[in-house]
């Protein structure tokens, strides 16, 4: 079985973001990037199923610029055996990101495939169930826990009731939680290696994708802002503030 | 005209109050009809409830055997059907929502806005991005349906009583796939309120350094009547499940009181409460980020102040 993986670049969890004094955007010039930590999470997860025997083959799969290949091969550096880059310069929305992962699930035939519940960009936690839509088959969203065997796949889901667990057939869309897995380091001798893994580029407007926008952002602006309050001295003060405002 | 369609989420036969967040947020499209759909093996009850939320027109409901639990492979295609003639398809920002909701969008090869804060018209809303440091303004094309989630914390409950919309049962021929089963749910049983809807809130950090000693913060929310939530760092480490987490990535409320107890304030937890009304940090660390935002620190020993607070609060 082959695993596709979603392995999307964003700008790094600690990184605090601005917005631009104009509201055209945010300010990414020179901002430190990183995967996005629900995709590295499903790398682990794949990478695991490969090690377990179920699958035989890991593919990590990147939408983006030119310049994504330095970060797809941190990707085979974790142990992908290789890459799928699909260039584009154009900031990609969710439903042409599952309309991208469709074509590529024809070529390749995955068993599964495995993305973030959301890229911490965006936040838009929408593409692993589109593409299990245009793809007709079963979405696993918020996997907490996978396990495969028999053409199946058992996947405990972090819902806001608790856990729930379903069962699907596979091939099947699985999207990660956090606490899936801890993705494993990437260690020196393995970027060595990676170095000579293959990346397939493949130019966005080869896929026949149609890319057309429902959705236009006209306007960025920093959230409101919650102001500093008061420190209070001890547990009493503390009481007397909050049955004060009728808190307590 | 717009037409609003809202999907009802419910479970064990009861209406989520996330279902009337939504329905606020249809009534600022100020369009001509807000329908509530409600699929489940047994809709009466649910719908009965559905009836009464003020701005309602109608309430719709499929009742199918498939129905009895909310798997988002069989339920999308029963809303993709239902939509049809409608502008709008809105449901709450919950898990049941983002699961459901963007399935929907792709049958009907529309882009979905997620976690909708604000209505500036009919097809224009503002959204959060990069874990609420930065609103965006999104413009949705009129042509199309439009496919939402609404961010509960940002919209209040419609009120309940005084409506008495009609409910209609509707057939939707639509083929559903058996490659997706329900096995089972593990709720966390818990008489305490709920943590996205109770008006106080009392969550432990990492600070709180064991499940044991998370009894503490149990105690004490039951004193106050409080829900009880958690930093991520708490939940990893184990001391309390996964549904209690707040924050980015686990669930955004808007409590009038929200109390974090050994939680250091990290962005991704801060963007979870933003809304609430008023923020109350107890931690050690006089310079822990969450006394940026907090509208009464504290500053000392959980295990100190907790007994104190108690006390203070009388018999
Ligand atoms: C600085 C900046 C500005 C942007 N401005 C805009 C804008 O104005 N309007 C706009 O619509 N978009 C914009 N984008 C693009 C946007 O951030 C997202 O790429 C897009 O909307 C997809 O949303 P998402 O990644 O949050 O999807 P989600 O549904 O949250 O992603 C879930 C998962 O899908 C997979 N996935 C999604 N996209 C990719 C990808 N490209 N490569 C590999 N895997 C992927 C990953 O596994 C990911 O974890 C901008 C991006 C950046 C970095
Ligand atoms: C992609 C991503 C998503 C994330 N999503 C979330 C999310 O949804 N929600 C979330 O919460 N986090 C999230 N995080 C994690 C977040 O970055 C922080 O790591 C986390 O919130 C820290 O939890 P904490 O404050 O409990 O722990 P710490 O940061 O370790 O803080 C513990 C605090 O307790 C205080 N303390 C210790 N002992 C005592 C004592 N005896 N009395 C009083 N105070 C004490 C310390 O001074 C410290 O400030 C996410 C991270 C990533 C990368």
């Amino acid at each position: 079985m082959k695993i596709l993986v979603g392995y999307k670049r964003v700008v790094d969890y600690n990184v605090r973001i601005q917005v631009k004094p104009d509201g055209s955007g945010v300010v990414t010039d020179g901002v430190k990037l990183s995967a996005n930590p629900f995709d590295d999470i499903a790398l682990e997860e794949a990478l695991r199923l490969r090690e377990k025997g179920i699958a035989e083959e890991v593919i990590v799969v990147g939408i983006g610029p030119a310049d994504l290949t330095a970060h797809l091969r941190n990707g085979l550096a974790m142990g992908a055996n290789r890459a799928i880059h699909v260039v584009t310069a154009d900031a990609v929305q969710p439903l042409t990101a599952a309309r991208v992962f469709l074509k590529l699930i024809e070529k390749e035939q995955p068993g599964l495939v495995i993305l973030g519940k959301q890229a911490i960009d965006d936040d838009a936690n929408q593409t692993g169930q589109m593409l299990a839509a245009l793809w007709d088959r079963p979405q696993a969203t918020f996997a907490g826990k996978v396990e495969v065997a028999d053409g199946k796949a058992k996947v405990t889901r972090e819902v806001d009731a608790g856990l729930e667990a379903i069962e699907v057939d596979l091939p099947a869309v699985i999207t990660t939680d956090l606490r899936l897995n801890e993705p494993r380091f990437i260690k020196l001798p393995d970027i060595m290696k990676a170095k000579s893994k293959p990346i397939d580029s493949i130019e966005f407007g080869s896929l026949g994708v149609e890319a057309h926008d429902h959705l236009k952002t006209t306007q960025y602006a920093a959230p409101a802002k919650r102001s500093k309050g008061v420190m209070v001295k001890d547990a009493a003060e503390l009481v007397a503030a909050l049955k004060q405002k009728g808190l307590l | 005209m717009s037409k609003i369609l809202v999907i009802a989420e419910h479970l064990d036969g009861k209406l989520n109050s996330s279902t009337a967040r939504a329905v606020s947020a249809a009534s600022a499209v100020k369009g001509e009809a807000i329908d509530v759909l409600v699929l489940s093996d047994a809709p009466e009850a649910v719908a009965a409830e559905a009836a009464k939320i003020e701005g309602v027109s109608r309430v719709l409901t499929v009742a199918r055997p498939e129905n009895a639990h909310p798997l988002a492979a069989v339920l999308a295609p029963q809303i993709a059907k239902a939509a049809t003639g409608y502008s709008h398809v809105f449901a709450p920002s919950t898990t049941f929502g983002k699961d459901v909701a963007p399935r929907v969008a792709a049958l009907l090869g529309v882009a979905q806005v997620s976690d909708v804060m604000s209505v500036e018209a009919a097809h224009t809303f503002t959204r959060p991005i990069y874990a609420g440091n930065a609103i965006i303004t999104v413009e949705a094309d009129a042509a199309h349906t439009v496919v939402a989630t609404i961010r509960t914390a940002s919209w209040p409950a419609a009120p309940s009583g005084a409506n008495n919309a009609p409910v209609e049962a509707l057939t939707v021929d639509a083929a559903l796939p058996t490659h997706t089963r329900f096995v089972e749910l593990k709720q966390g049983s818990s008489d305490r309120p709920d943590l996205q809807s109770a008006s106080k809130v009392v969550s432990g950090g990492r600070g709180v350094g064991s499940k044991e000693n998370f009894d503490i913060i149990y105690k004490f929310a039951d004193r106050i009547g409080a829900a009880v939530g958690a930093s991520r760092a708490a939940v990893d480490a184990g001391y309390c499940p996964n549904e209690m987490q707040v924050g980015q990535t686990g669930k955004i409320i808007a409590p009038e009181l929200y109390m974090a107890i050994g939680i250091s304030g990290a962005i991704q937890h801060l963007t979870g409460i933003k809304d609430a009304g008023t923020i109350v940090a107890i931690n050690k660390d006089g310079e822990a980020p969450i006394f940026e935002i907090a509208d009464f620190g504290l500053m000392g020993d959980l295990f100190k102040i907790i007994p104190e607070l108690e006390a203070a609060l009388g018999a």
